[in-house]
């Protein structure tokens, strides 16, 4: 089994005060840890667990800068066989339609018989490039798998739907497949391995590699334009309560207390 | 001008996001002087094509066992013929299981600009924009859409308020269609959530953890903490994901929908997804580092501090109190 996984490097955001560029149009990213996309880590994951089952190699592609590394060399330590990142200045301003133009170019030229990808990025979060990459390729895909079994050439896939309910279907291959979180355990990796995957060579492409022009890349090639980013004014911000760990455990319990409760 | 909008059904129900883009797609129709179509696929659907009137200008519907069952193959193929017939200047379908396995690739197949996951969308002097999160739901950001004579949104479930239709929409049958390509992909069953041993919904107390929980085995913390008061432990997608808790413990949209007389939240930021779940609580007290975390937008009371510090000294008052009136 030939699988490619489509990887994202993005900075960590859940716990941390974000603030606006001097741009106006994207986020203060200086201080930020960058990591591999939360959902790409599963598709990592599965990826693997699946050529370990029936053989066959992972390769991890990224679209980015020479940062995007170590997100590369994560997926090699984790057991990914082959990585290539596909770099240029002039992909910087594109809109999630050209990252998917620019796999489907790179892909194109690979043999292949399974594409996974996360659900969505936890950055600006389209969930868009898995299906839209499929299209490219003329393959067919499945959405938001929380599980993946495989049956002669078509692959069994359960889907999250809302509410805790989930369906089932078949899909043919070759084909892509976007995987949701929670979907497997993601192994964890070593300095050690790390290092080991340090070895291994991360491939460049750039956009002159895939014949694509200029002006199919960047702001005139896209779809959509981001004009304004800003931090959401409050609706109903809450009643802050200030003190030592002390006081404001006893005013909890009072406010608590106060509602009846307990 | 026309606007189409996507109905999305499932097991016999019309899902709220479909009365929600409808409301929006009226709102639009009104104010570019737009004809507001609505289209159903389905089997033995007249009933709800009907109900649909009230709230579309024109109801386009395929009664048609092939589409018994959502499949994004067959649903692309028959919307993109209707697209070009139709013409839209705007097509909206929901940011759902379905929404996403559909909207991508109907996009790229036509060539038609989308813009997936809106909070809110307008249209003026045929330039489309948008209203997205981003970094989940703290940052928001604007978006200008290439200038098109036809776009595609994917709306955001639960954002727009649905109002009552009172139109007296014409309800038009189209002929079964031709699929042409091969179907690659098909629908086998759906899988019911599992019944679990807690039912977060019916507890009147509930200590829900999120990321900042950080560890498996820092959970006795807030159990220890929910057992005191009374209530029961739940949490947000990252810890079921994780496998730390059952998914019968989620609260959120691929969750339940709680509304307890108490809801206090440690270590959630408050995405979307969760709020949506939790908002409706009687009582909301969050704990959470990051000042700006949305959680404390439907908050009623709100700690900005590391939950570990709170957590050990509320459980000792709790248990002293209890102590004292027994």
């Amino acid at each position: 089994m030939e699988i490619i996984v489509c990887v994202k490097h993005v900075p960590e955001t859940a716990e941390v005060e974000l603030k606006i560029d001097k741009t106006g149009r994207d986020i203060e990213k200086s201080g930020l840890v960058f990591d591999i996309n939360e959902w790409d880590d599963y598709a990592v994951e599965e990826a693997i667990r699946i050529k370990e089952k029936l053989g066959g190699n992972v390769t991890v592609i990224t679209v980015g800068s020479e940062d995007a590394d170590s997100t590369l060399r994560k997926c090699l330590a984790k057991g990914a066989d082959k990585a290539i990142r596909i770099t240029d200045k002039r992909i910087n301003t594109s809109d999630p339609y050209i990252i998917a133009k620019i796999l489907s170019k790179t892909i194109k030229e690979m043999p292949f018989d399974l594409i996974l990808t996360g659900a969505q990025s936890s950055d600006d979060g389209y969930a868009f490039i898995g299906p839209a990459l499929a299209e490219l390729l003329d393959i067919p895909h499945v959405t938001l798998a929380k599980k993946i079994e495989f049956k002669d050439r078509s692959v069994i896939v359960n889907r999250e739907l809302e509410g805790g309910l989930e369906e089932v279907v078949e899909v043919e291959l070759p084909a892509l497949i976007t995987i949701q979180t929670g979907i497997n355990e993601p192994r964890y990796v070593s300095i050690m391995g790390i290092r080991k995957a340090m070895k291994k060579e991360i491939k460049t492409v750039s956009i002159d590699d895939l014949g694509l022009s200029e002006t199919e890349v960047g702001i005139e090639g896209s779809w959509i334009h981001v004009s304004e980013v800003y931090i959401p004014s409050i609706e109903r911000r809450a009643e802050f309560i200030r003190g030592t760990p002390e006081e404001v455990a006893s005013k909890i319990i009072e406010i608590i207390k106060s509602r009846g409760v307990i | 001008m026309e606007l189409l909008v996507l109905v999305e059904h499932r097991r016999g129900e019309i899902r709220e996001v479909t009365f929600e883009m409808l409301t929006k797609g009226r709102e639009i129709a009104q104010k570019t002087n737009s004809r507001l179509n609505t289209i159903i696929l389905g089997k033995n659907i007249r009933d709800k094509a009907e109900v649909l009137a009230r709230y579309a200008d024109r109801v386009l519907m395929i009664d048609d066992e092939r589409f018994e069952f959502f499949n994004s193959d067959l649903y692309q193929q028959v919307l993109s013929n209707i697209i070009r017939e139709v013409k839209p200047i705007l097509t909206m379908i929901g940011h759902t299981s379905y929404g996403v396995d559909l909207a991508p690739s109907l996009a790229v197949s036509l060539n038609i600009p989308l813009i997936t996951d809106c909070l809110d969308l307008d249209i003026q002097d045929g330039q489309l924009t948008a209203v997205r999160q981003m970094y989940g739901g703290k940052i928001y950001a604007r978006l200008n859409v290439r200038k098109s004579e036809s776009y595609i949104a994917t709306i955001r479930q639960g954002v727009i308020t649905a109002s009552e239709g009172n139109l007296k929409g014409e309800i038009i049958e189209l002929p079964p269609p031709d699929i042409v390509e091969p179907v690659k992909k098909k629908f086998i069953e759906y899988v019911l959530p599992k019944i679990g041993e807690v039912d977060i919904t019916s507890a009147d107390i509930l200590v829900a953890i999120g990321r900042g929980i950080k560890d498996q085995a820092n959970i006795p913390l807030a159990e220890e903490l929910a057992k005191t008061l009374g209530g029961v432990l739940a949490c947000s997608r990252p810890i079921v994901d994780k496998g730390w808790l059952p998914p019968d413990r989620q609260v959120g949209s691929s969750g339940k929908t709680v509304k307890p007389k108490l809801y206090l939240a440690l270590g959630i930021s408050g995405a979307f997804q969760h709020v949506i779940g939790m908002k409706n609580s009687q009582l909301i007290i969050a704990v959470n580092k990051d000042p700006n975390a949305p959680i404390f937008n439907v908050a009623h009371y709100g700690v900005v501090e590391d939950l570990f510090k709170i957590v050990p000294i509320l459980t000792e008052k709790i248990k002293e109190l209890k102590k004292k009136t027994s």
